[in-house]
Formats: structure tokens, sequence, C-alpha cells
């Protein structure tokens, strides 16, 4: 929804007025609404905040076609959803998850504690990850033989690696 | 231990003689870790989940000193107690309400939980009493390092620890403070303190009540972002913002005092009186009246009355307890009666 007064940008603070005993709604920007002196309340819900700026965020369609290969999420079902599939979506939604990240947090890059195990080979566990999403279709489409093969690979992995 | 006892022993975060512990009710430290190699729940089926829960419990069990540790499989409490493990916050609203094999690891003392399951694969958060953010934060440090030992983290250089929602990527850090801040609700000033707070990247919410609306005058004020900032640089946002907010709220009791001490006594009294006095109560209306009477014991001017009594009271009459202590499922007018019998015979002796 576009700013009732500037035309513009979103609005993002919507009000709601009773004057002469009429109730009526405004949708306002942030800076039209400032500019008007509304108080703008700290009570900050992130989960809105974020999905309002992924809503923003729809213009480029073929973002919302990007598919992780490990967990199968796509950009477009993560911004309906607000949630990632996996770890590795990062690096799959790299591109325009940057903007978001900038917005929520500031900043883009880790500047704080980092794991004692510089975490184990990260492409072992991205198999591991593809396995586990293998098994689970073979499961679905049961094809057992497949999925008890998948089962034993994995244990193997997991306790040898 | 088991959960009676731990729903019937004082939570840490409310007892009193913690630092400012006049304002500052308590600090929390909340990181927010997911396992590499593995999706996050969104993606995961209800046999995944359940193969993975046992091995998350299974790791942090091992992880934690068993005896003193208690670990609760949330979906063979029932909703009472998964409510009342809520209100002593030792679990989330969505952790309580969600659905599906998910756990908690408590320690005994209720100052240490993690979760399992949640939105992430794992929670861990601390409690401490009053104003401690470095200590509370070099304990979840610590904790941190105990779980790690026993689990490889999905950790990238870059971004650092990855987390299911992008808001908590990074430090995985949500660093919280506690406020009880009466005087400037009642002064009209608290919107002047929520515009300074969000300049500077933190987020204020009412504790208790639906939305923007703060019942009680407790207010939670935490950091916002989690990445490009390392967690000794957001403690420190936290560190030179909370002393201000407690000097505000010192300022405004003074001139409670000072401009309008009948007013300021006749409202005091007043819920004193209804809270020892009342037959049937709200869960709201008591934490208003509370509030009140918790200001006039730091105030000095009810006098008598024991804090941690005071304290303990904006835990014990929410919706859970007040029907795990009765030992019974209780509709919203028995709850309403059971509150306000219970609360005249906790402040009893001092009425």
């Amino acid at each position: 929804m576009l700013c009732q007064r500037c035309k513009k940008q979103q609005a993002t603070v919507h009000l709601t007025e009773i004057v002469n005993n009429e109730k009526r709604e405004r949708h306002l920007c942030e800076d039209c609404a400032r500019e008007e002196g509304v108080a703008l309340k700290a009570q900050i819900n992130l989960q809105e905040v974020l999905s309002g700026m992924l809503e923003a965020h729809q213009a480029a369609g073929e973002e919302a076609g990007l598919t992780c290969p490990d967990c199968g999420m796509t950009y477009g079902e993560f911004r309906s959803q607000g949630r990632l599939g996996c770890p590795h979506d990062y690096e799959v939604f790299a591109e325009p998850l940057k903007e978001v990240l900038k917005k929520v947090h500031g900043g883009t890059e880790h500047l704080g504690k980092m794991p004692k195990r510089s975490g184990s080979d990260e492409r072992a566990q991205r198999e591991l990850m593809q396995m586990r999403r293998n098994l689970q279709d073979a499961v679905q489409r049961e094809d057992y033989e497949e999925a008890a093969r998948l089962r034993d690979l994995i244990q193997e992995k997991e306790t040898g690696g | 231990m088991n959960l009676d006892e731990i729903i019937t022993s004082p939570s840490p975060w409310l007892k009193p003689g913690g630092p400012h512990s006049e304002i500052v009710l308590s600090t929390r430290v909340r990181l927010a870790r997911n396992v590499a190699g593995r999706p996050f729940l969104a993606r995961m089926d209800a046999d995944q989940q359940q193969e993975f829960e046992a091995l998350l419990k299974e790791a942090v069990t091992a992880a934690l000193d068993p005896d003193a540790t208690i670990w609760f499989d949330l979906e063979s409490l029932t909703e009472i107690e998964r409510q009342c493990l809520l209100e002593r916050h030792l679990i989330s609203r969505e952790h309580a309400a969600a659905e599906g094999p998910r756990g908690v690891a408590v320690s005994t003392d209720q100052r240490a939980a993690v979760m399992t399951n949640e939105e992430d694969h794992l929670r861990l958060q601390v409690y401490a009493a009053g104003l401690q953010l470095d200590d509370t934060w070099a304990e979840a440090d610590a904790l941190d390092d105990c779980l790690e030992s026993r689990l490889t983290y999905a950790f990238s250089p870059t971004l650092g620890y990855l987390t299911a929602c992008p808001t908590n990527v990074g430090t995985g850090m949500r660093a919280s403070v506690m406020l009880h801040l009466p005087a400037l609700a009642l002064t009209r000033q608290i919107e002047k303190v929520f515009n300074a707070v969000a300049r500077m990247r933190l987020a204020v919410r009412g504790i208790y009540g639906e939305g923007t609306q703060a019942v009680g005058d407790m207010y939670q004020i935490s950091n916002q972002g989690s990445l490009g900032r390392s967690e000794q640089d957001i403690l420190g946002t936290l560190a030179s913002v909370i002393p201000q907010i407690i000097e505000y709220e010192e300022q405004a009791r003074r001139v409670l005092v000072g401009e309008s001490p009948v007013a300021l006594d006749d409202r005091l009294y007043r819920s004193w009186a209804l809270l020892t006095h009342a037959r049937t109560i709200s869960s709201e209306e008591t934490l208003t009246l509370l509030s009140a009477v918790r200001l006039g014991v730091h105030l000095g001017r009810i006098n008598g009355v024991d804090i941690g009594a005071v304290n303990e009271l904006f835990l014990l009459t929410r919706r859970g307890h007040i029907q795990r202590i009765r030992g019974a499922e209780l509709d919203e007018s028995e709850r309403d009666r059971a509150r306000a019998d219970y609360i005249r015979n906790r402040l009893d002796n001092h009425g």
C-alpha cells in the first residue's frame, strides 16, 4: 500500500483516528508520519518488518525462482514464510538476502564469536544433507531398497567422518 | 528434582538483590544455534524431527551436568505445565505452542535453559537477577562452548552462526534487560524512552499484555541486530543505555514524591487495599496493582512488606501457575477467585 500523503513510499504507519465521532483510517510512510508529528512507537515486530521488506523486494521475479539444491527451498517460499530451509540457503540466496540483512542488522559481516572447532568440512556436511533429502524422497516413493542403501551410507559417513 | 519442585521454587529473575534490582528485574542472554549438515525445522518431516530430537537430547544432556539439569520432553507435558515453563521464561511462547518432538533442558537453579527444536535447532538462554550483562554473557558463552564440544554448528566465516530466520544470523544473540518503569509510565514519559532507544538499534516491548500495551509497567529492552557487531559491542550499547533509563526512572520517582505525595500515596494504598481485600481479580488488574505496590515498597512508602513476596506474585498469579497451585484446571472466573484468595493469603501477614 502506498502512503496516502506522498503517494510515493510504502505506507508503514497505520493510524485510526476518531474525528467528530467518525472513524478514519490513515496509511502513511514513516517520513510523512514524522512530518505530521506522529510519534512512532519503538515496538517493532521484527517478523512484520522482515515480511514487509521481503514483500517490497518482490520486484525481481527471477530471484523468487532461486532454489537451494540441498533442501529444495525457493526464495519465493522463504519470502512468504520468513524462515529459511537450511544453512546453505544463505549462499544460494546471497544476492537478494544481502539487502535484507543490511536493513535488519545494519552490518553484513560477522564480527562476533567463532566456534572453537573450525566447522568440519563444509562440503561433507552438504553432501550429508543431500543424502538425507534423497533418503526422504526414496521413502516417499516407497523405494525401500534405495532408502536402505542411503541410510547405511549416511550412517557410514556420520560415524566415519 | 521434578517439575513440581521447579514450579514451586523462586525464579532467579525475580529474586531481589541483583544490581539495580529496584528497577531492573533481570538480564537475559539468548543464543540461537543450528547443527551443520541438517535442514532447519521447516524442512524436516515428522520422522526426521523425531530422530533429530533424540540426537539433540543426547548431545545436550551429555554436555550438561546431570546433577544440575532436568530434561523436559514438551510433548509429554500438559498444557498447564508448558504454560508454567513459559511463565518462568524457561521456554518461549512459540516453543510452548508448537507441535512435534521438542524439549528443554533446565538447570536446577533455573538460570539456564536449552530448548531443542524450537525455531532453531538450539536456543540457549541464561538469566540473572538485576543488571548483569557481562556475567550473563560469560555464562551463556561457556554454555555454548559446552554444547559445541558435542555438536558441529552451522557457521559461516562471513555470516556467523546461521539461523532459520535471517533476523538472528551473525552472533545469534539477543541480550535483553527487563525493567520496571512505573514512574515513567505515570508521568507519561515512557514514549520518550522508546524513541531514544529505537535510535540505538534496540527494541522495547511490554513483557505482559498483548502487542503494544504494557501491563504492569514491565518492559524488555533488547538488541535488534545480530550481524555486523560483536557480542561485546551489542552488550556495550545496552550497558550504556540502561543506566540512563534507570536514571530517568529515578528522576520521575523523585518528581512524584516531591510534587504530588498525597496523590501518589493514595494510588499506592488503594492498590494495596484492593490486592489485600479483593475476592475476585483478573490477571491484568493484578499486574497493574502489583506494579504500584512494588513502587510503593521501593519508595519506602508502603512498609513492612517483603519485596520478594511482591516480586514472586508477578509470576505465581499467572494463568498457568495459579492452576498448578490449585492442582486443577480452572476456567477464567474460577482462576480470578483462586488468584484473589492466593494473593490475600500471601500478603496476609502484612495487611
